[in-house]
Formats: structure tokens, sequence, C-alpha cells
């Protein structure tokens, strides 16, 4: 059934297709549509789904862990401080194997106060043993957090949905919602091979010696690396039901591009409109948006950017005294290979500033007079 | 039971017989800790799940892949025992366990500093767990440091004798009858009768039920381990740690009368944290616990 409704809402939507049997969140903006209709949902019985209503995000994901553990279905939502708050809980969840399903909305981090989209809440978890996928529509959003659980129950690896604040969370798009019974169809319970058990007692993540700790980090590390080829699978599967798939990276006019944006969230959108333009102004411009960031997806990554001249990285994120977090990561996945083009990296739009297809032709012109990075960190919108 | 019990009229068992805790566990000698989860298992039993946060329980259990006891444990963040709980609470009534107890296990750093935000959001929502915290009076397993459950002039290595706590202890039992929860107690493992029989009463009720236990630690108080129970005991003989129970934050029971109070002074001496301690310094801890005796014997039934 086709619905307008805002991002916020294609996550709550998702988690309620996925039958979620435990939420616990904690409110703030830009997330608290996500929770507020899916407490709704559990009010009135449209969702069979326990809502508890923690008195901190920090609380949300041990509860969260708690209900996983238990065996159930768990999902949550935060953003920015809060995620912040959770970071803790979320080497729990990575550590512990808790295949939690997050919805997590970018925000920018204070101080100065800011509700408004950047992705260092997100990129500062990425060490944290979950899957992050980058959404450009809400219809993704929606798609994502179904496909999302599959991969996560599959792994047993928690995920993160992410979506940019206000950019997505509160615009409204038109959505395609799947019917419930396809939805069971692709994604079955959750039956974890052990959980907590009277009957089969175990003890869950105890005190663990140098003698074993580093094997349960290996298993965790491989489990991650056979992400890549599982999104893909369950992408296909997905699209037989539904139409539309997951998948690693988005790339747009690509094939044969001499030049590439490589982008990530909505601006990924912006950039699509920004190389249509450049191509019509004669430069062969291409973008490469990545919906997954962990597991890095190195190989399709490599494919893509084997074929061009040059590469651009936009950021809206950066990690201060390094760079773009994106940057270094594609500097780093085509590092060593041979035929690959020389890659520069420009951090935009943090704090919710605008990233327009003037950003992209701005950085399309400072890529075309460069052959190699020469400085680190290039600023693209600062007022000087 | 065994053979010469059985023979024996006069003997009878005032504790369940089953053992959910086995021995190869990690505590020092004359842990207390130790012996309050023996009693809360035998009185709670087999079909109940542990969350533990970081504390000296989350090692005495045991080193993974092994564990002493014969229920699950979720060892869970430090601050996280409440929380965590309700996470599985919730997990098992939505995939049809309704019958299992979800015990959270904490120390008093755990549950009185740390974990108080999670504690009071769980109590608020009167969440259906036993949440069981065993007091050694400070933080016991990263080396006894004070917390806010440490008694005035105790010695800790974050109050070193010159600085000794010079706070009273933190009134956890009045916080948490604050929220108005159906059922609060505290218990001591030198009264394991009356700890089951509470405990097994929590069982029976729903929503959120909380236990202050007393367990003395000799190695951060610097006593004897054979001294363990010999402590618990004075401690509540001398009203320092009464046995009550406290009902939807209204009806307080005071479980054991003590009609002849002996001074605390005995109990001090038995303890190395108080060695350094100034008469002076001992008739102020004597007048705190008279004054709090006094107050508690207002408001409660005998
Ligand atoms: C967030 C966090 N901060 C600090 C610690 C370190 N830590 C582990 S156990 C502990 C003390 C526990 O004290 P208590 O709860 O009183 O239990 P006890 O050790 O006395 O049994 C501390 C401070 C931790 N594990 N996690
Ligand atoms: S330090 Fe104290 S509480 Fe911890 S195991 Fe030893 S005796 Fe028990």
């Amino acid at each position: 059934m086709k619905k307008v409704i805002m991002g916020n809402h294609a996550l709550s939507y998702g988690a309620m297709l996925s039958r979620a049997q435990v939420i616990s969140a904690y409110p703030i903006t830009p997330q608290t549509q996500v929770v507020e209709l899916l407490s709704e949902m559990c009010a009135d019985g449209t969702l069979n789904a326990q809502f508890i209503k923690v008195e901190s995000e920090h609380s949300a994901m041990a509860s969260c862990i708690g209900a996983s553990a238990a065996g159930a279905r768990a999902f949550t939502a935060t953003s920015s401080q809060g995620l912040a708050l959770m970071h803790e809980m979320l080497h729990w969840a990575g550590g512990g194997r808790h295949p939690i399903v997050m919805g997590e909305v970018n925000r920018s981090m204070a101080p100065g106060w800011s509700i408004w989209a950047d992705q260092n809440d997100s990129l500062s978890q990425r060490d944290t043993g979950w899957m992050q996928f980058y959404c450009a529509s809400n219809q993704e959003v929606l798609d994502t957090v179904i496909q999302a659980f599959k991969v996560a129950e599959t792994l047993m690896l928690p995920a993160m949905v992410i979506l940019d604040a206000f950019a997505l969370s509160h615009t409204y798009e038109v959505v395609d919602v799947p019917d419930q019974a396809l939805v069971d169809k692709f994604l079955p319970p959750f039956k974890p091979a052990i959980k907590l058990d009277p009957a089969d007692p175990r003890a869950f993540g105890g005190l663990t010696g140098s003698e074993h700790y580093m094997e349960l980090r290996y298993k965790l590390e491989k489990d991650m690396e056979k992400a890549p080829a599982l999104i893909e699978e369950t992408g296909r599967e997905y699209e037989k039901l539904f139409g539309r798939r997951l998948g690693l990276i988005d790339p747009y006019r690509c094939e044969d591009a001499d030049f590439v944006f490589v982008t990530s969230g909505t601006a990924g959108y912006t950039a699509r409109v920004a190389v249509d333009e450049l191509r019509a102004s004669g430069v062969k411009a291409g973008n490469l948006r990545m919906k997954l960031f962990r597991p890095f997806p190195f190989q399709a990554v490599r494919e893509v950017l084997a074929k061009v001249k040059k590469a651009a990285v936009v950021d809206r994120n950066c990690s201060y005294g390094a760079g773009g977090i994106f940057y270094q990561e594609v500097k780093s996945a085509v590092y060593g290979w041979p035929g690959m083009p020389p890659i520069l990296g420009y951090v935009t739009g943090l704090g919710g500033r605008d990233i327009t297809t003037d950003s992209f032709k701005e950085i399309a012109a400072h890529a075309a007079a460069r052959d190699r990075a020469d400085e680190e960190i290039v600023w693209i919108g600062v007022k000087k | 039971m065994t053979q010469e019990a059985k023979k024996d009229k006069k003997f009878t068992m005032t504790l369940p017989a089953d053992e959910l805790m086995a021995c190869g566990h990690l505590a020092c000698q004359g842990c207390g800790a130790t012996l309050a989860m023996r009693y809360m298992l035998k009185a709670v039993g087999q079909k109940a799940i542990l969350c533990i946060p970081a504390c000296c329980w989350a090692v005495i259990d045991g080193p993974y892949p092994y564990s002493s006891m014969d229920v699950p444990i979720y060892h869970c963040a430090f601050e996280t025992a409440a929380s965590t709980a309700t996470g599985v609470k919730a997990g098992l009534e939505m995939t049809g366990d309704t019958g299992t107890t979800v015990v959270a296990w904490a120390g008093d750093g755990g549950t009185f500093d740390i974990g108080i935000q999670a504690l009071s959001g769980a109590a608020e929502r009167n969440e259906d767990i036993i949440y069981v915290c065993y007091d050694n009076e400070a933080y016991m397993n990263t080396g006894i440091q004070r917390s806010s459950a440490t008694p005035f002039g105790a010695w800790t290595t974050t109050t070193p004798v010159k600085h000794f706590k010079n706070r009273p202890k933190k009134d956890i039992v009045a916080i948490m009858a604050a929220h108005k929860i159906p059922y609060v107690a505290t218990a001591s493992v030198a009264y394991p009768e009356d700890f089951v029989r509470k405990m097994k009463k929590a069982k029976e009720i729903k929503g959120t039920r909380f236990f202050h236990v007393y367990a003395p630690c000799p190695t951060g108080w610097k006593s004897r381990p054979d001294d363990t129970i010999k402590l618990a005991r004075m401690a509540v003989q001398i009203g320092y740690f009464p046995l009550i129970e406290i009902e939807n934050g209204e009806k307080t029971t005071l479980n054991m009368m003590i009609k002849q109070r002996k001074p605390v002074d005995e109990y001090l001496r038995l303890q190395g944290r108080f060695r350094h301690l100034q008469p002076e310094q001992v008739a102020a801890i004597q007048a705190q616990i008279d004054t709090r005796w006094e107050h508690l014997l207002r408001g409660c039934t005998v």
C-alpha cells in the first residue's frame, strides 16, 4: 500500500512489519516520532510488542540487549547525544552478538546545541561491532529495516539504519508499505541458537581471559566479513518479493565517468542532480553513494573506482585532526591496488548546512585543478 | 537430607535443600556476598535468570566458558542491572515464558551509585523484577574504594585513615520505599531463614521487589573470614542493620525486635577499617545508630 509518510515513520513501519517484539526507547529530537508511533501501535495492539518506556538511552539499549538475550526481536531508535550516551552499550550489543536493529537519525553533536544533520554521531560508533546502513529516501529506510533484521539475525550482529535529520526524518515522501503477509514470508521469527533459558542454563559474557577473548572477536570480525555477500543475497530475495533491494552501494552514471563523487545519505541524491548538470556542461561525472559503511564494502567500491580517473569524497562529518571519515576509509580501501584513481576529500554540510548542487560543482572545480590531495582537509561552504 | 539427619528426629531443615550454586567459584574466604547468592537461589529456585553487572559477583561465578551456577546468567554493564533485567523480563514474556523469575544482582556501588538511575527508572515503572543489592559497603572488585554505601568513619583506599569517610551511608531503603514499589526488604547472611522467607514471599509478588542484603567482606573490611556471620549478626543486633520489610512504601514491619541493643564498639573493633577511630567518633557512630533506630521504631509495626 502506498502511503505518504515521514522518514521517522518509515522506521516505525519497518519495525512494525518486522514484528519487533520488544521496543525500548527514549525521546530525542529528531527521532521522537519513530517511537511515538510505535508506542501507539503497541498500545492499540497493531503491533504485538512490549514497549519499555525507559529513563535514558543507556537503559534503552541495555533493555534491548536483555530482550534479545532472552530470544526476542528488539528495536530502538535514537540520535546524536542519545547515541553517544548508548556508546558503552553499543559495544555490549556488538560484542555480545545481539541482532538488535536501531533507527539512528544523524544529528550533529553538541556543543553548540544543534538538532540538524551531520554524521559525526553515527560514524564515531563505527568500531562497536554494528553494521551501518546509510539511507537516502524514506522508501529505502523502510526496506532497510526489514532486510537489516534478516541479515542481523543470520549473522547475530546488530545493525543501525541511518537517516539524515529533517532532510529525511521529517520529510514526507510516498512510500510503498509492503504487505505484512509478504514480509512474514521474507522474515521468519527470531529463533536464536542459544538464549537465556532456565532449562539450559548458560552464563553470557562472563569474565574472559586472554586465552579466549581474541577468538570471540575473531569470530565477530569473520561474521562481519560475511555481511556484504549476505546483504546482496538478502537484497535479491527481497527484490523478488517487493521489487526493490538493499545492496551495498548505489552508483549513478559511474560506468563511463571520468570523475565521481563519493557520497552518503541524502547528499547522495543531491549529487545525482549535480552529476546531470555537470554532464550537460561536458564533465563526465558520476556519483557513488555509499549505503553500507560497516562492514566496509571494499570490493564494491574498488570496482567502481577502478573505472574512473578521479574521485572526490564528500563528507558530512569530520574526524578532527584527520579529515572526513568516508574519505579516510575510501582512501584506505583503494590503497595499494593498481589502477586506482587519485582520491580527494571534502568536508561540508556540518550542523545541517545545506549541501546543494552548487556545493558539488565547487567540489568538482576544486578537484579538476588537482591530481592529488594537497591539503588534508578541504572545507566547502565555510563562511570566510 | 543426610542419613544421620533423617535418623535424628529432632533435626529439621529450615532452608530448601537444593543447591543451585556449585563449589569451584572464585570468592574470597568468608565472603558474605557468596552466601547471599546461595540463599537467594535456594528461595527462588531453578526457574530464574540472573543479571549481574560489574562487581565481585561478575568474577565469583567463574570465568568464561564456566559458571558455578545452575541458572542462566547475563553479565551486563555496571550501571544496567535493572534495565537489562527489565529487557530480559520483557523478552521472556514476548517469547511465551511468563514463569521465570528475573533477578538483578548487584553490589552496593552498582546500586547506590552508578546504577541508581536505571534502578529508579525500573522501580518507577514497577518492572516485574527482583533487584538484590548485596552490600559490602565499598567497591570491592576494583580494590576497596568508597561508595555511597560506605559508612561514616570507614577506611577505604579513597577514604584513607586521615580522611576517612565523613558522610553517612546513603539510605537506599528509604529511597526505594519512596518509589512505592510493592516490596522492599532488608536481609542478612546471618539470618538465612528470614532471608529465604522474605525472598519466597517476594517471588509471589508482581512488580519491582528490592532487597538490601548485608554481606560482610573480610577482604575489604580487614576482618577475619570466620567472623563474617558474627559481624553480620552483630550489625542486626546493635541496630545498625535492622531486618525490615516495607510494603507499597507504607507499611513497615520490623522483623526482629532487639530489646537490649549492644553498643557498637565490638562490632567496630573486629574490623581493621575502623581501627583509626577515636572515642568521640565511635560515640558519633553510636549516636547515628540510636537516632535511626528510634526513628524506625516510631514508624513500624513489630
Ligand atoms: C562504567 C564502568 N565504570 C567503572 C567500572 C569499574 N568497576 C567494576 S566493578 C566496580 C566496583 C563494583 O562495586 P560494587 O558494585 O560495590 O560491587 P563489589 O565489587 O563490591 O562486589 C567498578 C568501579 C566498570 N566496570 N564500568
Ligand atoms: S572482595 Fe569481598 S565481596 Fe569480593 S569476593 Fe572477596 S570477600 Fe567477597
